[in-house]
């Protein structure tokens, strides 16, 4: 039986790894979208950068979020050891 | 250590069976080049690609209800992802993605962010939680965390209407692609394409249709990938096109702005400006103007003699007459609306809509794309298939690694093919239309009319269907008929895996959910499988059935199922793992108004008017999902907490060590 204390503390620091994630994912997505006007007046290799952020540039921090999230986590299972046996 | 075995002998397989798969396309290429018919290549594709998954599902067989149902829980994160991407990337992903955007440029966004977005949710909140829990279903876990039957049977509801809504369309995909590719009827296309799904679900269950998905999603990239790449060597020098269509976006920019004041664009789009006048008149004026329109055609083919060539056009036309003053409002309104957009001077490719009523809806489809993707019940169930939380965790994110890879490159797709339309179309003369501008007008895929008589093709005058952009890049590109095949080979993987995962959601709804856990517990394992694979057939033939109506909706048919799920499923299932005095009586409540509610605003925006802050019916989710979720909080807190032992259930859903009591393996 894992201890109250324990699951506490852990699901906090899961919480907070996900509130940061949740935040970057919502600038990327919808925050570039709102001023994707403005943003499209900065132009790299061609792209108008808010059509790129929602083209390209959202998804590719969505992937890279997907990423972190998932070996932070597993690097949080093991500080508290609640990691799968093997 | 026996996982990693596992693991190494699965990539050894797969590698394998790419690199034959490349041997078999560069064969048919060869043939193509010695004289070998283009029908021929088309069938190869189609008869060969469908044997492969038919193999596939008779190697898979299996009658064991955890093979059946989850694949046996051994699927390595990476092909979990791979079947993932393929039981989420539809017919509509495949063939239709790229047009959307040529068509609606920055607003065709909305599609690319929701789709791939909403995998972030689904990785943080939902699959490492729903993977410990380990049971089969969505229903399961509904009836776990709150208790009794109603639930179960509220998510059984829920999933059948999601998921039938979905099937329906991919069913269609099917008949759509065999039938142009293979030149075959329609319903024959439905028909071979239905053998392929069955033979792998219904042989295998879920292990089969994982192992055939991850053969799919390999056929699809690659199909993707080729005429992209291509198009994009021929035109920039340089064969990666997602970093080398920014060259495009400019051409499409300057092109577009010369064309706003260009006399006879204008001059074209008063043509369609007065046709929309004209159809909106005769809309106002049903159900007469639909009796005096009949009445013409008819008296004008009696007045014709027999011998005229031209009567052979006015029947035609009285064919395609709309049958009810019903139809006709349906068909002029589109037709009507089709005029009043093509009557507009071509808005900027790259700006994102400038008035806030297209802001809120572009945020708003954006979102009920997101949420609704961390809530369709065939994709969570994937994450059940995995072996450990850990591989569930990481699986979510090679998954969308997969999708990322076609929906990176949709974008570079819409820009060459637009940039290649203003550039080499138009302003060409009718006399000179290239090769396959002229072929695919000829299945009406792209319709290009001389509507001022110029004889110079002006860009209003050019219509693109969605579905045409990534069929027609291979010949633009200049490309053998072998990678047409190729892409007709794609989207039938696509739209078959697709569908592949919704019928055994289907049918484990109703078998598993319904008839085993509510009506008779006491079957045994074998007649569970086998009640199972009875309803796939059942489900199957009435897909095929609706499907055959080719029902115009249907583009928003799968809008709708994720508003569905939206508003139904992802409020339930976050609300139990995140919120631990969330109790039986809120979810409930909550998933009730959450679907009474989308289903309301749905039917009502679509067919009746319904109008709530300028909202369109494709995200319709966006009152029922926060209406769910208020409903559910308020009613939890007015009722008694949950029982003790369904706290503790929460809390051990929440760390991967360990396992789950109510969901310990059978």
């Amino acid at each position: 039986m894992v201890k109250g204390e324990v699951l506490n503390a852990y699901w906090m620091e899961n919480k907070r790894l996900i509130m940061i994630t949740l935040f970057i994912w919502a600038i990327v997505s919808y925050g570039a979208t709102v001023i994707a006007g403005s943003l499209n007046n900065i132009l790299i290799l061609g792209f108008p950068l808010g059509y790129y952020m929602g083209a390209q540039g959202s998804l590719i921090v969505f992937v890279i979020l997907n990423i972190i999230y998932s070996s932070k986590m597993n690097q949080i299972d093991k500080k508290y050891e609640l990691h799968e046996e093997d | 250590m026996a996982m990693d075995a596992w693991t190494k002998q699965l990539r050894k397989i797969y590698g394998i069976y790419t690199g034959v798969f490349v041997l078999f396309v560069i064969t048919l290429w060869i043939a193509e080049s010695m004289g070998l018919e283009p029908k021929y290549i088309g069938y190869a594709f189609l008869f060969g690609t469908i044997g492969v998954y038919a193999a596939i599902g008779i190697i898979s067989r299996t009658s064991v209800v955890a093979e059946y149902y989850v694949a046996g829980r051994k699927v390595p994160a990476v092909f979990n992802g791979m079947a993932t991407a393929a039981d989420w990337m539809s017919a509509a992903s495949f063939i239709g993605m790229a047009g959307a955007l040529y068509n609606q440029g920055y607003d065709g966004l909305a599609y690319i962010m929701g789709w791939t977005g909403g995998y972030v949710l689904l990785a943080v909140l939902i699959a490492p939680y729903l993977r410990k829990f380990g049971q089969y279903t969505i229903p399961d876990f509904l009836e776990a965390r709150y208790g009794g039957k109603l639930p179960r049977f509220i998510g059984i509801i829920s999933a059948i209407i999601v998921s039938f809504t979905y099937l329906t369309a991919q069913v269609t995909g099917v008949g759509i692609i065999t039938s142009r590719f293979i030149g075959i009827p329609f319903e024959a296309g439905v028909f071979i394409g239905l053998a392929g799904i069955l033979v792998c679900s219904f042989l295998g269950g879920m292990r089969a249709v994982t192992w055939t998905q991850v053969a799919q999603y390999i056929i699809l990239i690659i199909a993707y990938m080729i005429p992209v790449v291509a198009i994009s060597y021929k035109h920039t020098g340089v064969p990666i096109p997602q970093i080398m269509y920014g060259q495009a976006l400019q051409t499409i920019e300057q092109k577009q702005s010369a064309l706003k004041n260009d006399l006879k664009e204008i001059e074209v789009r008063n043509i369609w400006k007065s046709k929309a006048d004209e159809l909106n008149a005769k809309i106002k004026g049903l159900p007469e103007s639909w009796q005096k329109g009949k009445a013409e055609l008819e008296e004008k083919l009696k007045a014709l003699p027999a011998e005229d060539p031209k009567k052979a056009d006015v029947e035609k036309a009285l064919k395609a007459y709309p049958k009810s003053p019903e139809e006709a409002k349906e068909k002029w309104t589109a037709a009507m609306k089709e005029a009043q957009a093509m009557a507009k001077p071509p808005k900027s490719y790259v700006q994102p809509p400038t008035d806030s009523k297209g802001m809120i809806n572009f945020l708003a489809l954006t979102f009920c794309l997101m949420v609704g993707t961390a809530g369709l019940p065939h994709v969570l169930m994937r994450f059940y298939t995995t072996p450990t939380v850990r591989e569930a965790r990481s699986s979510a994110a090679w998954a969308l690694f997969f999708i990322f890879l076609l929906y990176f490159t949709a974008p570079a797709y819409a820009a060459f093919a637009r940039s290649e339309v203003l550039t080499n179309i138009v302003g060409q003369a009718f006399s000179s239309l290239p090769a396959w501008a002229a072929k695919w007008a000829g299945v009406g895929l792209i319709s290009i009319k001389d509507l001022n008589g110029d004889g110079i093709i002006q860009f209003a005058e050019i219509i693109i269907k969605p579905d045409a952009v990534v069929l027609a890049t291979p010949e633009i590109a200049g490309l053998p008929y072998v990678i047409a095949g190729l892409i007709a080979a794609g989207g039938l993987a696509a739209a078959l895996s697709t569908a592949d995962g919704l019928l055994i959601t289907i049918s484990n709804a109703i078998s598993h959910d319904l008839y085993y856990k509510m009506i008779n517990p006491y079957l045994s394992p074998s007649a569970r499988v086998k009640i199972g694979k009875a309803l796939l057939l059942v489900v199957a033939a009435i897909g095929a059935y609706v499907a055959s109506f080719k029902l115009a909706i249907i583009v928003e048919l799968v809008a709708w199922a994720f508003s569905l799920a939206a508003a139904t499923f992802f409020p339930a299932v976050v609300l139990g793992i995140w919120d631990k005095r969330m109790n039986k009586a809120g979810a409930v409540t909550g998933m009730f108004v959450g679907l009474a509610l989308t289903l309301y605003y749905m039917i009502g925006s679509r067919f009746y008017g319904v109008d709530w802050f300028g909202i369109k019916t494709v995200a319709s989710g966006i009152f029922g999902l926060p209406a769910n979720i208020i409903v559910a909080l308020i009613v939890s807190r007015l009722t008694k907490s949950p029982e003790e032992d369904l706290q503790k259930f929460v809390d051990n859903i929440r760390y991967p060590k360990g396992a789950v009591k109510a969901g310990a393996e059978e």
